[in-house]
């Protein structure tokens, strides 16, 4: 086992089940995962495998069952809504497949949200909120509706709003699922460039052309961990063109929702 | 928190959200408007008839001579029964609880009324100084008439202001000389009468002159008293002492309805206040069942409206809002919402009364429609309370949301 205080995130026999009527639907089967500040991880796997439930304990979205989860040294045991919420604050940026930015918020007052709870002046956070649209380079659109926004656009609206509480992980759950290729592209890039900053970063997706982009690829398959390492290793070096992979991934699957 | 920030963040919301506002603000507006409308008719009701009775006395018994219908002692039906002077004394002396008692005499024939060439014709009473207490007569000049006028058979006379305004033309009237029916009167008081024109078109004169001058002996057409503040039943038992006593005076049945006819203020104003009561219990029923719809209203709005904002309440808990940010937010949305829409409802309600008191400025039965300040104010705070009660329910249960289900896509 890793020392507990150089990881950013560690898990050991997390275990994660959800009920379904009667019976339990076993979701995450003793999950042990360490990851290091400033790491690039994609976490991908099939429709069902866990990776969606797991971003969500991860992200303190949602609790478990047993095992250990450790995030920046603290342990995430069962907690109040309120501490969990404190936690995310200031610790956690999300980024969604389906963007969520609230609709009748410009794309200002969309990134500047998390800092309306932190009570942060409104004068103050709208100014941060403009510089951090400025480095997704969106600064022009500060003033428009998300419904005003192409998909890719948005995105990056969500992406400065998961920045600008300097939080120290960001969780991406499916960045590009909604988006064509050529933006996914772009927004790889721009969470590349926040990684290089020092952020951990994990990508949950079930594109490989968007894993390929990461440092780190944990494939999931029915709860368990079933490969860890660097995406030479999880797709073998043929996999590399960009070109290929995207016709690889499969159309029907591309537009069926994560379990 | 600073409240300012949380306040701009709520009126930000209200304002981007102007359906769901407008819709929650309407059912409040209009429930209080309704209830102000309602009570504020209901007071009107109840001041119109109470209006009714703001001439005469409300505890007065009047009574007035008939025709017997039914045999007596041998004696044929259909005789006329004429009150004489004395029936009025017996009445004074005798009847017990009669506080101001006076009766009234008819003069025949058209009644001129003449000064200095100016001739016009009033209504002229003879009756006796209580005549006052029965007709709630206002003197405004000089003085009424007193029991020496009546004893002495004096030719005094106290008039209208109307009639003032009519003969002498801004003139001083006391102490000139009016002829009533080519018999002079000298002018002693003015009167007004809240009754309105009509009761301040009359001239008061001592019953016992009238007697004299216009050849009445001693006939008197109708006895009229107040009985303080006696209750319906001693009102009634006063009655019938009277209708005993007039009887046997004048050898009637005292059963034969038709030959006295005696009507019990009294009895008829307790009447007005039973009903007066009953409108006003009406008026809240329907105003308890008004509220009520205006609170299930609002409440399912506010249910709906929360159940709409399941994912941006999700979004902003994964931004970092605490479970009771989320519920303040919601909270203080919808006590703003529905304590503004009340205010305006409020206004809205009290402006139309203000209107419906306008146009109907003429009716006898509905007068200034008003509704106590307390009560409507009352009713608002009422409405806004549960707004907020029933914003509290689904805004605990959206505090409670777990991101991850509120997010979960499509």
């Amino acid at each position: 086992m890793e020392g507990s205080g150089d990881a950013m995130i560690r898990l050991s026999r997390l275990n994660k089940s959800y009920p379904m009527g009667s019976s339990k639907l076993h979701v995450l089967k003793g999950i042990d995962l360490s990851i290091a500040p400033g790491e690039l991880v994609a976490i991908m796997g099939a429709s069902g495998s866990g990776k969606s439930t797991l971003l969500n304990v991860l992200g303190l979205l949602d609790g478990y069952d047993d095992g250990d989860y450790h995030l920046d040294g603290v342990r995430i045991g069962q907690m109040s809504e309120t501490k969990a919420a404190g936690l995310r604050a200031s610790l956690l940026g999300f980024v969604f497949q389906s963007f969520n930015l609230i609709p009748f918020k410009t794309a200002v007052e969309n990134v500047a949200l998390p800092l309306y709870y932190q009570e942060v002046p409104r004068r103050k956070r709208n100014k941060l909120a403009e510089e951090y649209l400025d480095r997704v380079g969106l600064a022009d659109r500060a003033g428009h509706l998300p419904r005003e926004l192409s998909g890719g656009q948005q995105q990056r609206v969500a992406i400065a709003r998961a920045l600008i509480s300097s939080p120290k992980v960001i969780l991406a759950d499916e960045p590009t699922g909604a988006l064509d290729s050529q933006t996914s592209l772009e927004v790889m890039e721009v969470l590349r460039q926040i990684n290089a900053t020092g952020v951990t970063l994990l990508i949950v997706t079930h594109e490989r052309e968007v894993a390929a982009r990461t440092r780190r690829v944990i494939r999931l398959r029915d709860g368990r961990i079933e490969g860890d390492g660097p995406p030479e290793t999880a797709f073998g070096p043929a996999s590399f063109a960009p070109a290929v992979l995207a016709q690889a991934s499969p159309a029907p699957l591309a537009a069926t929702p994560p379990a | 928190m600073f409240e300012l920030d949380t306040w701009q963040e709520i009126l930000d919301t209200v304002r981007k959200n102007k359906l769901r506002t407008f819709l929650t603000g309407f059912s409040v507006a209009w429930g209080i408007l309704m209830l102000i409308v309602l009570l504020g008719s209901g007071q009107g009701l109840s001041r119109g008839v109470e209006y009714g009775f703001r001439d005469d006395a409300t505890n007065a018994i009047w009574m007035r001579s008939g025709q017997t219908s039914v045999p007596w002692k041998g004696l044929r039906p259909g005789r006329n029964v004429q009150f004489k002077n004395e029936d009025y004394d017996v009445i004074r002396e005798g009847v017990k609880g009669v506080e101001h008692i006076t009766s009234r005499y008819f003069i025949r024939g058209t009644l001129t009324v003449a000064w200095h060439g100016e001739t016009s014709s009033f209504d002229v009473r003879a009756v006796h100084p209580d005549h006052q207490h029965l007709e709630k007569s206002i003197v405004t000049e000089g003085r009424f008439l007193n029991p020496t006028d009546v004893d002495e058979h004096r030719k005094v006379a106290v008039i209208g202001e109307r009639v003032k305004a009519q003969l002498f033309k801004g003139a001083p009237a006391i102490g000139e000389y009016l002829e009533i029916k080519g018999v002079p009167f000298q002018v002693v008081g003015v009167f007004t009468d809240i009754g309105g024109e009509g009761e301040q078109e009359k001239i008061y004169v001592p019953i016992s002159t009238a007697q004299r001058a216009y050849g009445g002996a001693n006939n008197v057409a109708m006895i009229m008293m107040t009985v303080g503040d006696a209750s319906v039943d001693e009102s009634q038992a006063i009655a019938t002492d009277l209708r005993l006593r007039i009887a046997e005076r004048h050898d009637f049945d005292p059963d034969d309805k038709r030959a006295v006819f005696i009507s019990n203020a009294v009895v008829e104003f307790q009447r007005f206040v039973d009903l007066m009561g009953g409108i006003r219990l009406f008026v809240w029923v329907i105003g308890v069942g008004t509220l009520l719809a205006g609170v299930v209203g609002v409440s399912n709005i506010m249910m709906i409206a929360v159940k709409e904002r399941t994912k941006e309440i999700g979004i902003r808990k994964a931004v970092g809002a605490t479970p009771f940010s989320v519920m303040s937010l919601i909270l203080k949305e919808a006590i703003l919402v529905t304590g503004v829409a009340g205010y305006v409802g409020l206004v809205a309600g009290v402006a139309l009364l203000e209107l419906m008191s306008r146009s109907l400025a003429d009716a006898e039965m509905f007068r200034n429609p008003e509704v106590d300040f307390g009560v409507a104010v009352s009713a608002t705070v009422l409405l806004v309370v549960a707004g907020g009660v029933a914003g509290f329910f689904p805004a605990r249960k959206a505090a409670a949301i777990r991101p991850v289900e509120a997010l979960r896509d499509e």
